[in-house]
């Protein structure tokens, strides 16, 4: 059973299909690459798995289980966690707290413990702290917990939204152009980052317009185009597919 | 740098709590008011200044409450302070009942709701809803609360139920803050899309902020009621609801130590000028734009929360 | 025999009853729209702000109680003795109009520009300071008071026709609102600066990028919307004859609520949502209930914002993620 399935999935906004049928699987460990030229619908597509979109036809299974009539934050609870296209943080807290939002629904205290602080209520937040850190040390953030989320450069931002994501917990990762913005280095060293989280037995799943990341990391591609699928596969036929070339490579280049 | 922040809040404390013997019954029924307020404004900053909903109706959560504590301390002789939780669970199933349907509209349509729902309460009392309310006259004849036998009925005797209500008001909100919770509310005011992203219940932790914020409102009116003796519909009016937002706003939406310093201000000062008495409310329209334009964050902002972090000394914020 | 058993044994005793339902509803329909004509011109002022700038101007309903105000000022001074109505009343107007559009573009200057880039809230807080800055100012100038508007200006007869008898005044004060609407509703739609109000609405950022000159806009926007709701203080001086430092809140809340009934931000939507609300307002005083008429139009609004909150004229818009 895959991880993952879409199932047909159809999105339209008034007049303009953004996805039309779509359908591809995931499975458990892959490192999966989602591509296409801009206005293809991949970032639909994310927010279609996430819940802030619903289909308007079609099904998106995980673990086999039917997200249609789960909410965002419900399906955070699966396991399935994303990072946005444009970073969204909570620029006014700090790095640490932007963290310590994903560990929230992972932890239980409700209304009344968070007024009496009883001894099981502290032990959690003390974990919830560990985790949050954890993740932090993870991206290479530990430093920094700190600071005003804000003030950090836009390459540590994304590594913060990606540790934000971690501390939930997932099964899926979603990570929506997270060498948005990087240099070459910070793109290296996001290779290895992403390397280390299929390590921990997460899966992963980008859209990413850096070719070289795409090709070095992924393995599997899915390629868009005007809501459709295109084509599928490893990324040496998907380097030779004569249609991904035309749609969105344009002339040959050596990679 | 703890410790100075300790000393100053002893002291304030021990300041406020010496004030009865040395002021007479006006001055100290000034401080009363300010209590009164502060409550408010406290709960008020939850729905506010921790989850960012503009609330321009919270006259009506306080409005229940007095009125729950009214109507059934007149009508069946059951002590006032006895009601003070049935009074917090009126209010509450109100805002909740209330909330609901209109929980997921976006900020400037939420505050113009609300000012509708601030108004409907306010109108319905005027015309006697249910035929308990009185109306235009509202409803007199509230006892005095007693605490174990000992009747509170002077100035003085407020003030200490006041301000013990008061204080353990801070420091259960304090607590709040520095939990899962408080957390959550904070994210919903920052970006209610990353936070749902991040695994937060939004919807409800709208629910919880109003709630709450109406259940303490509510409280504050039972004691509002019992300490007037007479309730009207007057008290509750727009005005109110604005005041109590200005209180907030001015004083630093989401500081506790900035909202009670915004009551203690625009409620303390316009006594102290009461001679201009006419003019305050101009120079007070005057201050909030200023306020606005020159120190938008208000008088004492909300400061970052600090964590013990394990291999690191616990420290204040780089920026 | 009892009179009452001879008016019901008469023929026609139905229709009689009948004429007298119609007359009712007919007073009531006209009141409304009437009163109506004061909502829309009040809900053009909020709309218009709201369409270029996406705020609430709190201090809107008090610039319409600053012209209620200045009229009654003009009216009862040297200026107007020798004037006759139709001509004073049109330089009146003309002045009051002038002279609060000036008020609009300082409140502007004042209380919104120097928050243009500051988050909403603080807006928010700076708009209800001002409001209650000028509704004190009023009060402190003018006094507490209800003022009284001299009663011999708008005619006093009736116009009679199918049996109806509706105030020559309620008419008068129904058009004088029904042609300021038409004649925003030509510059909005055929002018170029209306055009240009009217992109800057929909998209300042590209506005701008196409040349508008958007603080010209805005300025235009500050001046004509309370010159609208100037213009409805001093019809509501002249048709009620009673004005209080305080009725902005009323006349203010009313109108606020047509402008979201027709889509905030949409002009012919708050023109719409006026007339509609002044309607519903008189007919569920007449059937409902008088006690909750004040409720009624905020019933009206909390429907409307958790129905259908784009409004009936408004269009949607959706928010990328």
């Amino acid at each position: 059973m895959s991880l993952l399935q879409l199932s047909n999935v159809t999105k339209n906004f008034g007049g303009l299909s953004a996805v039309g049928g779509l359908s591809f699987q995931l499975d458990d460990g892959i490192i999966m690459g989602l591509i296409g030229p801009n206005g293809a619908g991949k970032t639909t597509v994310f927010n279609l798995i996430t819940g802030i979109y619903r289909p308007d036809e079609g099904d998106i299974f995980f673990n086999g289980r039917s997200l249609l009539r789960l909410s965002t934050h419900r399906r955070v609870v699966l396991g399935i966690a994303r990072t946005f296209q444009t970073i969204r943080l909570f620029q006014n807290l700090s790095v640490l707290e932007n963290v310590l939002a994903g560990c929230h629904c992972r932890l239980k205290a409700g209304v009344l413990s968070s007024f009496v602080h009883l001894p099981r209520q502290r032990r959690e937040e003390r974990e919830a702290l560990k985790r949050a850190q954890d993740a932090l040390a993870l991206v290479g953030l530990g430093h920094r917990a700190e600071q005003v989320a804000k003030n950090l450069s836009y390459g540590n931002q994304r590594l913060l939204e990606i540790a934000r994501a971690l501390a939930t917990g997932p099964h899926l990762l979603i990570l929506d152009e997270p060498a948005g913005g990087m240099n070459e280095q910070e793109t290296t060293q996001l290779v290895s980052l992403i390397e280390k989280i299929r390590g921990m037995e997460v899966t992963v799943m980008l859209i990413e317009h850096d070719m070289t990341l795409v090709m070095k990391v992924c393995e599997r591609i899915v390629v868009m185009e005007y809501g459709r699928k295109i084509a599928e596969g490893a990324p040496d036929e998907i380097r030779r597919d004569r249609r991904v070339v035309e749609a969105y490579l344009g002339t040959e280049e050596e990679y | 740098m703890k410790n100075r922040k300790l000393v100053v809040i002893a002291g304030s404390a021990a300041v406020l709590a010496a004030a009865p013997l040395f002021l007479d019954a006006y001055w100290t029924d000034v401080l009363n008011n300010i209590g009164i307020y502060a409550v408010l404004a406290l709960s008020l900053n939850l729905i506010v200044g921790h989850a960012g909903l503009f609330n321009l109706g919270h006259a009506a959560f306080y409005a229940v409450g007095a009125y729950t504590a009214a109507i059934l301390n007149t009508t069946y002789h059951i002590p006032v302070l006895a009601l003070l939780p049935v009074c917090g669970f009126t209010s509450g199933l109100f805002a909740l009942l209330a909330a609901r349907p209109i929980i997921h509209l976006r900020g400037d349509y939420l505050c113009i709701v609300t000012i509708g729902i601030g108004e409907i309460v306010r109108i319905a009392l005027i015309n006697n809803i249910f035929g308990i309310t009185g109306g235009d006259n509202g409803i007199f004849g509230i006892s005095r609360p007693s605490v174990f036998g000992y009747v509170i009925r002077s100035p003085q005797q407020f003030f200490y139920l006041i301000w013990i209500f008061a204080g353990i008001t801070v420091i259960l909100f304090h607590l709040l803050e520095y939990s899962r919770v408080g957390r959550a509310l904070n994210y919903l005011r920052e970006d209610e899309v990353a936070a749902e992203g991040s695994g937060i219940d939004t919807a409800h932790y709208k629910l919880v902020a109003l709630v709450l914020g109406a259940a303490w409102a509510g409280m504050a009116g039972n004691i509002y009621a019992a300490k007037m003796s007479i309730i009207s519909p007057g008290s509750f009016s727009f005005w109110e609801s604005v005041l109590m937002f200005a209180i907030v706003i001015l004083g630093g939406a989401g500081s506790i130590p900035g909202v009670l310093l915004g009551a203690f201000l625009i409620i303390g000062m316009p006594e102290v000028f009461r001679q201009f008495a006419s003019a305050r409310m101009l120079i007070f329209g005057a201050a909030m734009v200023a306020m606005m334009i020159f120190r938008t964050q208000g008088l004492l902002p909300a400061r970052p929360r600090k964590y013990r972090l394990a291999g690191l000394p616990s420290g204040g914020v780089e920026t | 025999m009892h009179a009452r058993e001879l008016v019901s044994a008469a023929p026609g005793a139905n229709a009689f009853v009948r004429i007298k339902d119609m007359e009712l509803f007919a007073q009531q329909f006209t009141n409304g729209l009437a009163v109506g004509g004061v909502y829309a011109l009040i809900a053009l002022g909020y709309t218009m702000v709201y369409g270029v700038l996406k705020l609430i101007n709190f201090a809107h309903s008090d610039l319409f109680t600053l012209g209620a105000y200045l009229g009654l000022t003009l009216i009862t001074s040297w200026l107007f003795s020798g004037l006759g109505p139709l001509w004073g009343t049109a330089l009146l107007a003309l002045m009051v109009m002038g002279m609060i559009a000036l008020m609009g573009a300082l409140l502007d200057r004042v209380a919104y520009r120097p928050l243009r880039e500051s988050p909403r809230l603080s807006a928010v807080v700076s708009a209800l300071g001002a409001s209650i800055f000028l509704q004190n100012a009023i009060m402190l100038i003018y006094g507490a008071r209800n003022q009284v508007y001299p009663q011999n200006i708008l005619p006093r007869m009736a116009l009679s026709a199918f049996g109806f008898h509706i105030p020559l005044s309620r008419l008068l004060v129904l058009c004088a609102s029904l042609a300021m609407m038409g004649a925003l509703y030509f510059f909005i739609q055929k002018t170029r600066i209306g055009t240009a109000i009217r992109a800057a609405a929909i998209d300042q950022g590209a506005a701008r990028l196409m040349g508008i000159d958007v603080n010209r806009v805005i300025l235009m926007v500050f001046m004509i919307g309370p010159a609208m709701g100037g213009a409805a203080g001093l019809l509501v001086g002249l048709y009620y004859g009673q004005i209080n430092f305080t009725m902005g809140w009323a006349y203010g809340s009313k109108a606020f609520t047509a402008a979201i009934l027709g889509g905030i931000g949409n002009i012919p939507g708050a023109m719409v949502g006026g007339l509609l609300l002044g309607i519903i307002e008189s007919l569920a005083a007449a059937y409902v209930s008088l006690a909750y008429k004040d409720a009624i139009a905020f019933l009206v609004l909390i429907l409307i914002l958790v129905l259908r909150p784009t409004g009936l004229l408004g269009e949607r818009v959706a928010e990328k993620v």
